[in-house]
This record gives C-alpha cells, structure tokens and sequence, in this order.
C-alpha cells in the first residue's frame, strides 16, 4: 500500500500545473484503456454509451410522471396534469402538489445523491461492495437523532434534519481522521476499518439510548425505515443545495478517480493527487450522503447497486458511470417508493423496505451470471 | 553358443525391463485431466523412475503442472487412473499418501506470523496421532530437513520477514520433514536467485543420489533440467513428445519441436550434459544466410 | 540438540512413547490467566447488585457453607447468568476462531452467510406474530438463522461455492431480511417491538437454570469435535494444496468445521439472541497477546469467555437499576476494538 506523500507531485508552479495537469490527464486516459484487466462493459462506444443514457434519462421523465400521478388515492391523470399547469384549489390538486411534488423532487436528489455517493465510495475504497454507509454517515445521522430526541425532546423530521445532518458530517470527519493517522495516509483498508468502527460505536451508543428510551425508540424504528413521506417542500429546498454542491464535486473528480483506481502507487507514478482527491471525495460524499440521509432517514442497495449495474454496462470508465449513475439512481428510488404506495393500499410500505427487496434479487441474479464475476 | 547366449540375454533384459516396469512406484494410466471443463491431456501414460530424479519440461501451458498435481493427488482424472505403489492412488488414506510421497506446491500460504520451526514441524503431521504429537523422530526429521536446506539460523524468525529465497527454501524444509520415498516439486526454483537455484538444486541431487528419495520436479530452465535431471520428460499441448536420459532426447530439432525455439546444443564442460544455447534472431538469420 | 522455535516450548511425552505433546508456553500461561481473569470477574459479578453480597460469602455459597439467603441469590439466581457468560463467550469466540481461519481473514465472521439476520427474523415472527416463550423464540431463532444459511449456500451455489459468490448473496439475503424486520419492528405495539429489539441486541437477562443445562449439553458434543479437527484447520491455513499434500481431505473437513462453527453460533443466538463482536475481536486480540501464527482455538474460547463476562457485568452495572442488553455493550467495545486494529494497522506501515 501507500508508503508517503509524494511531494514532487503536489510542489509546482501555476504555470507548470496546468500543463503538467493535462499532460497527467492523457496519461492516465491511456493508461486506463492499457491497464485495465475488467472488459470494457456491455457498451462499448461513446456513441452508444450516450444513446443508452438518453434512454435512461427518457426513463428518468417517465418514472417521475409516474411518481407524481400514483399514489394511495387515485387521481386521474388529466386532473395531475392539471394541478402541475392550471392550479387551483381542489383536495386532488393539493395533493399533488403539497404531497406527491415535494416527495417526487425529493426522490429525484435522494436518489441522484445516494447513488452517486455510493460510485464515490466504491471508487475511493476500490471495493465494490462499499456502500456510501460505510464511512459512518449513516451510524452518525441516527446516532445526533437519537440524542435530538431522547436529549432534546424534539420529534418532527423538520426538528431534527440539522442534527441528522450535521451528526453525519461530524461522524465522517472523525472517520476520516481516524483512518488517515500514521503513515500512508487514508488508504481504503483503513477508511473501511475506521467506518466500522465509528459506526458500531454510535450505532452500539445509539442502541443503548433507545432501548431506555421509548420515545426514542418510536421515532428510531420510523427514521429506520427510510421513508420518502411526510416530508414536505421546504426540507427538499433544505436540502438541494448540499445535495448539488456534492454531486457538482462529484462530476468534476471522475478523472482523478480513474487514476486512484489503478492503485495508489500506479496513480502516483502518473502524477494524480491523491491526498486531494480523497479529501474532496469525501467532501462529496458526507455531503451526498449527509444530506439524504438526513432528509429520508438510511435507504440502502441504491448506493451499492446502481453504481455496479452502470460499470457493467459501460465499463470502468468513471466519466461514464457517474453520469449513468446520475440518472439511474432516481429511477431505482422513485420506482421503489411507487411501488410501496401501491402495494399496502391504502397504507405504505418504506421506500428503505422495497429497495432492498428489488435490489437484493437483481445482485444475486447478477452473481450468479459467471461473466459479471469480475468486479 | 555366443548367438543363443545373445538371445537369452536380451529375453532377459526385455524380462528385466518389463518387470521394472511394473514395479515403478509412481505411474498414470491413460489419464484425462483438466479443469472444469477444459481437458488438458488425454490418455497420458507417464512412468516415473524409480529412484530417478525426473524432470518434466515445456512450454507454458503445455500441462506439466497439471500432470504433476494429478500425479499427486490434487487433480483427479476424468478417465484413467493414477497408480502409487501398484494401487490407485485414489484408495489410499490421505495420511498414508502424504507419508509415501510428498509435494511442494508452487503457492502456499504462509500463516501469519508464524516461524519457521513452526512450519517445518507441521510437515510432520503425516506421521503423528491426536495423542502423539511430538515423538523423538518428528523432533529429528525437523532438525535434519532444517539443517539439509540451511535454514536452522532461522529457525526462530518469523517467516514473513524472510526474503523470497529464504522463504522457498524453508517450504522445502516442510517437506523433507515429512521424509517421503517420493518427493514432488512444482517449479521449486520460481523465486530463487541463481546461487539459490543451484543451491537448491544440488540439494535434490543429494537427496536422489544419496538418500535414495525419487524425485520428480516441474522445471522452467531447460539447462538445469539437462545438468541434474536422470530422466526428462518433454510435453507439449499435454501430451508428452519425448522422455528418456538428457543425452539421448535432449536435440535441437526437440527443442525446435517444443518450445519453438531455434539453439545450439553443446556438451557443458562442467558437467558434460547437454548445453541448450538460444540462438536469438539476429544469430539465427546469421546462420540460416551462412547455410545458404 | 533442540529446536529453537523462536519462544519457550515445553515437550511432554510418556515414557514408552505413547504419547507426546509440544506445549507452547506463552500461550498456556495466557489462558490460564484469561480465565483466571473470566473468573474472578464472575466471583465479583455475583456479589454485586441489588443486593450485595460480600466475596467472603460468595465464595462460601460457591464451595461451603452460606446462610440459605445468600445462597438462593448467589448460586440460584445469578450464578446461571455468570456460567452463560463464561460458556457463551467461549463459544463465541471459538466460532469466531474457526471461521477467521478458514476464510483466513480477520474480519470473517459467520454473519456472511447471512445467519444472525435470519435469525432475527425467526424470532420476531415468534415474538411479534405469535407471542411465544423463551424456548419458541429460540427454536425460531434456529430455524430462521438456519434456513437463512441454506438459502444463502444454495443460491451460492453453481458448480462449487466461491467465496466471493457467497459474501455478494450473504449481504443481499441479509439486507432483505434485515428490510422485513426493520417492517415488523414499525408495525408492532411500541412495548412489543422493544422487547423484540432487547432480543435482538443480544441479551443474558432473566436466564436461569433451565436455560444453562441445554448449552452444556451442546458444548460437550460440540467442543470435542471441534478441538479433534483443529489440528487439521491449521494445516488448511497453509492453502489448499499444502494442506492436502500433508494428508488433510480440505472439503470435508473445511465442511465439517462450518457445520460446527455455525452450530456454535446458532446455541448462542437461541440461547441469549444474537451477539455481536465477539466472536470478531476474541481470536485476534488473544493472537495479539500469544503472539500465535494464525488463529487459535482454545484461547480464542478463553479470551471469548472473559470478554462476555466483563461486557455483562458492565451491562449490569453501567446504568443500574436499569440493565442494558449485553449486545450493546459488546458493539460498543467492538467499535473500540476496530479501533485499535486501525492503529495497529497504521503502525505497521
């Protein structure tokens, strides 16, 4: 592994840097197509990999027309169409925009965040199992909610947002650090071994308070489920910004990712910065994260899937999976919180509850396929 | 009379060969081995020497790894059948495999932390029972394999500190440890510099010549195969072209035929086997413009 | 002449050879005072509580003579709680040993095959849908976590398990099954869904005699076989073909040694619900403190014993009157536990 800073690569001129940086930029295009043992992904030109992301994203617009014209009450889809365009003041209209809109557009940036997070995260600690919980977001959000209800007695998602949020933030800063003391720096072992450890912590701390605690407990056992209802317009706009912020940093890192994905020394060797990129890579994550998680409670698999299913199609190319990501993410979302409305008519089932059902089924498919082994 | 003399000597001999022939310790039967479902060799009929130190040579890929780990049990043929002591080798008690014939695998795994008396004692676990674990002999066996590879200075540190020589050289210890009659080696020369290579090489000499082990060993270079080997076999796409002393198969036009390679073959003046000498592009369209 | 094996070693034969031992010292003298260690945390544990008992009088309930009230709270009430401690653990820790080496990885755990999900899941549908005893919601413990295993290997399964297959379809059972008891968790009575959710952080209240006889029973068949094998588990550390070159048959006894590991795990998760992290951290911290090559057996047990034994008293004791479950307080250790292999790992770099 990482032995130390490399600091010829981090000393240099304005000047030099930008054309040392691009110089970087080619090396590591070609060494990616060179060095890279997996097998180019099921798409193997631009020109397709940019028709298969059209599709997805015409899928996109579908799933979120869907999201907003189904739901426990069925409303017919010329009155939906109405409410978006001629609103006035009826019970359907209401519900369309004050409940099915603010949970669509909450879907959608949950969904974009959670799934580009989890790309983030598998690239960084170049395991593809990783998913975005593992360095302690989720353990730190449930933990600082824990303690806003059993400590501070409030009980409303609005209340508790902020400390979900910033429990996330504090709990991936000391994650971080934890996993970069010593030599080498935060290597991915040591960022894996540093999130399980902060997150049995709180979440064994966390156990502790809430088994006392009944209110805590009640309102635990709901943020658990992970739920995309009853949260209403202002926590979408709360959270949007962080949640662009993040995906922004998240987009501008896929080159760098590339690099640390042929292995620190490899990485090195041609000049990326991978202290920087780590550092802002978890930036983008713990906002990513943070964020929804704070906002819709832990959702899994779609961190973990979707970013997998995109590599299979497009092959190792960050550039290709994080948009792809970008756009599937909501899909598997939306399409599960959609499917949990119908399913327990008139009641809900948690979109945290269905993606794990629609995810777990479609990896042990994928596994089970002898060629997807190589991940 | 001199013709009939002759005659009954040579009767005699074929009688003599073919008994031998039957009592050789180690042999395949028309086997197919492969995995899954690639086949590597089919209907292979290999006789190992009794007392001989063999060496099976070849291209990359041509099988003789897979024939040595069938030969020792770790690969099971499809048809065929593999024959230790005159009985398949498959009807024997694991333990009692490990006690007649021994293998070097070529990766192991080196738990951690673990030293090097360690490992070689555990080649001893062919011959001890639940309640005897550590008898005067087993005691024994590790000093003299410790001493015949000189790792004894070792013998206290930990064998992931070791260099890649040291450490091949303390798996060999394990299994002299385990003194087997047989001893099998899969490319036991891989992470040797060339002292050790020869090292360890002359070691297996000791072993065959002096203490009466048969030896059988997957080697890469074609040289050292000719200066130690008393019996090669030379495979190809798994099956085996040629086997016999190194003086009589080992030819240029052999080594054409295996490894696709042009040479020289010369007798070494130090141990007067054959001497293969590559002879590279250039020399070779030097020659091939000379014999035109 | 002798072998310098690098630490002091004892040999032990009997006269004619019959039998003989390498007896590694270190390592006996670490167990030795593990369980001394186990011990005297149980001694302390029986005397404390509600009502205190003076160790004089503890040791005297234990061994002699005791006035019938401080026997019937020490020997009646807490000291089945303390012998689980002690046998649990052990259990746990031996499990834990026996799958570190056979995936030889320091984070190998049964969990991968998705057990103590499943079995979370069998004893919620008994405690939340049918509302039964201690003894159903162990059995459906076992069957949930056992079941769990079966589908997890069968869908594992084409051609041969790879390991990889096996980890990918453990965390995807795991995490549906980990969804449906998040669901019943939400949808039961408050008072309900807590006391399943005491259940699932692992928990030694309330248990008794009746509960210790049945773990004795099954660690006298189980401990035995599994200590036969444990030789041949070293050798299968070595890699499959070193192994099988000494005469090990690695199938069956790889097989053989899951069967039992996640036998071990299965008592512990009916007996008390599923505890966490033990069976992690006792193997690799008693390595650290043997210094052993690869992983060991008996003193991973002892170092299993004490650690469930001081988290209990803890979990007791902490926050008393009120009792914590004993699964929060081994996570919490155990977050701290990965802690320290962090520094451990930063500082061999």
């Amino acid at each position: 592994m990482s032995v130390g800073l490399d600091k010829s690569a981090v000393d240099k001129s304005p000047a030099d840097k930008s054309a040392s940086d691009k110089h970087t930029e080619e090396l590591i295009d070609e060494s990616l197509q060179e060095k890279q043992k997996q097998p180019d992904g099921l798409v193997s030109t631009n020109s397709r990999r940019m028709a298969g992301l059209l599709v997805c994203l015409v899928v996109l617009a579908a799933v979120l027309l869907l999201s907003i014209a189904v739901g426990s009450k069925t409303i017919p889809f010329g009155t939906v169409i109405d409410a978006l365009v001629n609103y006035d003041d009826s019970n359907d209209h209401v519900i369309i925009r004050d409940l099915r809109l603010p949970r669509t557009l909450l879907g959608l940036i949950v969904g974009m965040a959670l799934g580009v997070a989890g790309g983030l995260i598998q690239a960084m600690t170049r395991n593809p199992l990783a998913d975005p919980g593992i360095l302690g977001v989720n353990a730190g959000a449930g933990f600082a909610m824990v303690v806003a209800v059993a400590v501070f007695g409030l009980t409303s998602i609005w209340s508790y947002i902020w400390f979900a949020f910033l429990g996330a933030v504090i709990a991936t800063a000391i994650v971080y650090t934890l996993g970069s003391i010593g030599r080498g720096g935060a290597t991915p072992i040591r960022l894996t071994l540093a999130g399980v450890a902060i997150g049995s912590v709180l979440g064994g701390i966390s156990s502790g308070i809430t088994l006392l605690n009944p209110t805590a407990f009640d309102q635990m056992r709901q943020w658990n489920a992970g739920s995309l209802s009853g949260r209403s317009l202002e926590i979408v706009l709360a959270v949007a910004p962080f949640i662009l912020i993040g995906l922004f940093l998240a987009l501008a890192l896929a080159r760098q990712l590339n690099a640390v994905a042929l292995g620190d020394d490899l990485a090195r060797s041609l000049g990326a910065n991978i202290t920087r990129t780590r550092i802002l890579g978890v930036i983008a994550v713990t906002l990513l994260c943070g964020a929804a998680t704070a906002a819709a409670g832990p959702i899994g698999f779609v961190g973990l899937m979707v970013p997998h299913v995109a590599r299979w199609f497009v092959g190792p190319d960050q550039r290709w999976i994080l948009p792809y990501t970008l756009v599937c993410s909501p899909i598997l979302l939306l399409f599960s919180d959609v499917v949990g409305r119908i399913v327990l008519r008139p009641g809900e089932l948690q979109v945290g509850i269905v993606t794990a059902f629609i995810g777990a089924p479609v990896l042990i498919m994928l596994v089970r396929r002898s060629k997807v082994s190589g991940l | 009379m001199i013709g009939e003399g002759t005659r009954n000597s040579v009767n005699e001999t074929s009688t003599a060969a073919v008994v031998a022939e039957r009592t050789n310790r180690l042999r395949a039967e028309d086997v197919t081995i492969g995995y899954d479902k690639r086949v590597i060799s089919e209907h292979l009929d290999v006789e190992i020497p009794d007392g001989g130190f063999t060496v099976i040579v070849g291209p990359n890929a041509c099988g003789k790894s897979t024939l040595l780990r069938a030969l020792s049990r770790l690969l099971k043929p499809t048809t065929g059948k593999v024959l230790l002591d005159g009985k398949a080798i498959t009807s024997y008690p694991a333990k009692e495999v490990a006690r007649r014939l021994g293998l070097l695998p070529q990766t192991s795994i080196a738990p951690d932390g673990i030293k090097v008396a360690d490992l070689v004692a555990r080649g001893r676990y062919p011959h001890q029972k639940l309640i005897r674990q550590w008898s005067r002999e087993d005691e024994a066996a590790v000093i003299n394999a410790m001493e015949a590879t000189k790792v004894t200075d070792l013998s206290a540190r930990p064998v992931d500190e070791l260099s890649g020589g040291q450490r091949q050289r303390v798996w060999v210890a394990m299994v002299l440890a385990q003194q087997t009659p047989l001893v099998l080696l899969d490319e036991p020369t891989t992470f040797l510099d060339i002292a050790h290579q020869i090292e360890l090489l002359e070691l297996c000499r000791d072993l065959n010549e002096n203490d009466g082990h048969t030896l059988v060993a997957v080697l890469h270079d074609l040289n050292h195969a000719c200066r130690y080997g008393t019996h090669i076999i030379a495979m190809k796409d798994g099956a085996v072209v040629a086997e016999g002393p190194p003086a009589e198969i080992i030819t240029e036009e052999l080594v054409q035929e295996v490894f696709g390679m042009a040479c020289r073959i010369i007798d070494d003046p130090v141990s007067h086997t054959p001497l293969v000498i590559p002879l590279g592009r250039e020399r070779q369209r030097n020659i091939e413009g000379a014999k035109v | 002449m002798s072998i310098d094996f690098g630490r002091p070693t004892t040999v032990v034969r009997s006269p004619k050879e019959g039998w003989s031992a390498r007896i590694d010292v270190r390592t006996v003298t670490v167990c030795l005072v593990l369980v001394a260690l186990a011990l005297a945390i149980g001694v302390i544990a029986l005397g404390s509580g509600d009502y205190q008992v003076p160790i004089g009088d503890v040791l005297g309930a234990l061994f002699g003579e005791a006035p019938a009230r401080i026997h019937m709270v020490v020997v009646e009430w807490r000291l089945p709680r303390v012998l689980l401690a002690l046998m649990l653990g052990a259990a746990l820790g031996m499990s834990g040993a026996i799958f570190q080496s056979l995936t030889r990885n320091p984070l190998g755990s049964p969990d991968i095959i998705g057990f103590n999900s499943g079995a979370y899941t069998g004893a919620l549908v008994v405690i939340l849908l049918i509302g039964g005893t201690y003894y159903e919601i162990a059995v459906g413990a076992l069957v949930g976590g056992i079941a769990t295993a079966a589908v997890v290997y069968l869908l594992a399964y084409k051609r041969g398990v790879q390991g990889f297959r096996l980890i990918i379809v453990g965390i995807a059972i795991s995490a549906m099954l980990g969804s449906v008891n998040t669901w019943m968790i939400l949808k039961a009575k408050l008072d309900d869904a807590m006391a399943a959710a005491v259940w699932g952080a692992g928990s030694l209240n309330g248990l008794g005699w009746t509960q210790v006889w049945p773990v004795v029973v099954v660690l006298a068949i189980l401990v035995p076989l599994i200590l036969v094998l444990g030789r041949r588990m070293q050798m299968l550390e070595m890699g499959d073909d070193a192994a099988k070159a000494l005469g090990v048959r690695a199938e069956p006894t790889r097989l053989s040694l899951v069967v039992l590991g996640v036998a071990l795990t299965a008592m512990v998760t009916a007996a008390a619900g599923p505890i966490g992290f033990v069976s992690l951290a006792a193997p690799q911290l008693v390595r650290r403190l043997t210094g052993s090559a690869g992983v060991t057996l008996l003193p991973s047990a002892a170092m299993g014993g004490a650690l469930l034994m001081v988290s209990d008293w803890v979990a007791q004791r902490a926050f008393a009157p009120t009792q914590l479950p004993v699964g929060v307080v081994t996570v919490s250790i155990g977050g701290i536990y990965f802690v320290w292999l962090l520094a451990r790992e930063a500082r061999k770099q």
